[in-house]
């Protein structure tokens, strides 16, 4: 369980984060939605700690992020943030090899080498597996981090923005896998997602956010009608039901 | 399992080195054989402790141009030598155990090292922004350095003034033992931090993601870049670009990152350059040039293609 007590963050004068006190459960797929700048980001950098906590507290399976030692919470919770920096000269394996290194600490072994195969398989990245990563498209790179953050096989996992950079074909294999990670798996996934009709389908709850506060939660039937939608983005949109999901209708 | 391409390095390295020892042999043997043994261990540290450095230095910022002493941590060296002779006077300078000065300079740089570059490093620059600090810290240590210079008198200074060029000639065997002591006892650590360093190499957010202490595993990994740089700069004065020539090399040799074959092969690269260098100036071009310049100017050419190519992409 992810608790959330009464978080508030500043930064340069800015307030981006207003007294955010939220509980997520075990299990399932939660989707983050909100217009840009409504501080999603920044509450996931917090949750995963990789900004200082400023006042209020996050804890992680009853772990207090701010005083756990770093190591034992990467064995519970994995980040993928948005536009990782990438260095250069490293394959595809290795750079998802890297998501043992919480567990083994570089030591490599015939289990590991399993779990790599899995997530490499699993993503797609079999034929891109030797190729050197500064040598790939940003959707291929994208799919190469979410596949680190895979194998880490923590029962948490962060994802700011996956989709991004990601076509259609595989912007819907990465939400099958995360609601199959979230069914089979038991694990806990957390998601900021931009396009809302992913959240609608693939997700079982989510948190609208606008200016730094929770303005909505609940499972998608609810948080996707016209009303919570025009407060939580400013404008109107239809929203129409395809086969008992909501299909929000925010292009037109 | 070792590389191939690091077996036949490590074997030039040892040619080199055989061949350094025994080239153009001549007099008294004995004596001979003596110098060279000492100047064999001096130039092999030296590149050992230039070439993890750089590595490490580069995987810190994120950054394959930059080295420490581009950044000015020589600089930072050699002004807190002259600060020492400023405040000790010349006769104190040189009444005192040269080992002694070493460990309280190289102390004082690894202290500054870290009050300058840690809160910069923590979150990080962009190249321009970095490279434009590095120079200006630079040219702001060798100001204050050459400021003392005027300050103190003439003898002070001839003191000093010649540990401020590099110079691959000159030996030190009052300070090669402490030298070699630091370097084996930081490449040690920096080789058992390897996996560790790959996954640094992955930037801030990622690395604590997969938890690493990112303010302590760079505070740890600046000293021990500040130490080495210490030594190199106590033994063979300031030499900015060898470190990004060697590393460039051995980055291309290996075709990797990953530390396990990028740092022995930068160490041995900077073996073989320096002994192979200083033979052929030695015994092909009868000494005419000196190692430190052409080094330099080589590396300066390095330092030119990859700032053009990597501002290309």
């Amino acid at each position: 369980m992810i608790e959330i007590n009464n978080v508030s963050l500043r930064l340069g004068g800015t307030q981006i984060l207003e007294d955010v006190s939220l509980t997520m459960p075990k299990g399932g797929v939660t989707a983050l939605v909100g217009p840009n700048g409504a501080g999603k980001s920044s509450l996931l950098s917090l949750i995963a700690r990789l900004q200082p906590l400023q006042t209020g507290s996050i804890s992680v399976d009853g772990l207090p992020v701010d005083t756990t030692p770093s190591r034992r919470l990467a064995k519970t919770l994995a980040i993928l943030r948005q536009d990782p920096a990438v260095a250069s000269r490293l394959k595809v394996r290795e750079l998802v090899g890297f998501g043992r290194f919480p567990h083994q600490r570089g030591r490599i072994d015939a289990n590991d080498l399993l779990l790599i195969e899995a997530a490499l398989q699993q993503f797609g990245l079999m034929d891109l597996a030797d190729r050197f990563l500064d040598n790939l498209s940003g959707g291929q790179r994208q799919r190469a981090m979410v596949a680190m953050a895979f194998c880490q096989g923590t029962d948490y996992m962060l994802l700011d923005e996956p989709l991004n950079n990601l076509d259609m074909l595989f912007a819907r294999q990465l939400m099958r896998d995360l609601r199959a990670a979230a069914d089979n798996d038991r694990r806990t996934v957390i998601v900021v997602l931009h396009d809302i009709n992913h959240a609608a389908v693939y997700a079982d709850r989510i948190v609208a956010m606008k200016s730094g506060r929770v303005v909505a939660d609940g499972p998608p039937a609810e948080v996707l009608r016209p009303d919570v939608l025009a407060q939580v983005f400013g404008y109107d949109m239809d929203v129409i039901d395809v086969g008992g999901a909501p299909l929000v209708l925010h292009h037109r | 399992m070792p590389d191939k391409r690091l077996l036949i390095l490590a074997v030039l390295a040892v040619v080199a080195a055989i061949a350094f020892m025994t080239v153009g042999l001549r007099g008294n043997i004995a004596f001979a054989l003596e110098l060279r043994a000492v100047r064999l261990v001096t130039l092999i540290q030296v590149g050992v402790a230039i070439a993890i450095s750089t590595v490490v230095f580069q995987t810190v910022t994120a950054n394959r141009v930059l080295t420490p002493q581009i950044m000015g941590l020589d600089a930072l060296y050699l002004f807190g030598q002259m600060a020492l002779v400023l405040t000790l006077g010349s006769v104190g300078y040189v009444a005192l155990d040269p080992r002694l000065k070493f460990a309280g300079e190289a102390g004082l740089m690894m202290a500054m090292a870290l009050v300058l570059f840690l809160p910069m490093l923590r979150r990080r620059f962009d190249v321009g922004l970095l490279l434009l600090t590095g120079v200006v810290l630079g040219v702001l240590f060798r100001s204050l350095a050459m400021l003392i210079a005027r300050l103190i008198d003439p003898n002070e200074f001839a003191v000093v003034q010649g540990s401020s060029f590099a110079d691959f000639n000159t030996v030190r065997p009052d300070l090669v033992v402490i030298g070699l002591v630091v370097t084996t006892v930081a490449a040690v650590i920096i080789w058992r931090l390897r996996h560790l360093l790959d996954i640094v190499a992955l930037g801030a957010d990622s690395a604590t993601g997969l938890g690493v202490d990112w303010t302590k595993a760079l505070a740890g990994l600046l000293l021990l870049v500040a130490a080495l740089v210490a030594v190199s700069t106590a033994l063979v004065g300031p030499v900015t670009f060898f470190g990004l020539l060697v590393v460039a090399l051995a980055e291309r040799i290996v075709d990797s990152r990953r530390h396990r074959l990028l740092l022995p092969a930068a160490m041995l690269t900077a073996v073989i350059v320096l002994l192979g260098g200083q033979m052929a100036l030695q015994h092909l071009l009868d000494g005419a040039a000196t190692l430190g310049v052409v080094i330099e100017f080589v590396g300066g050419l390095v330092f030119l293609a990859m700032l053009i190519t990597t501002s290309k992409r």
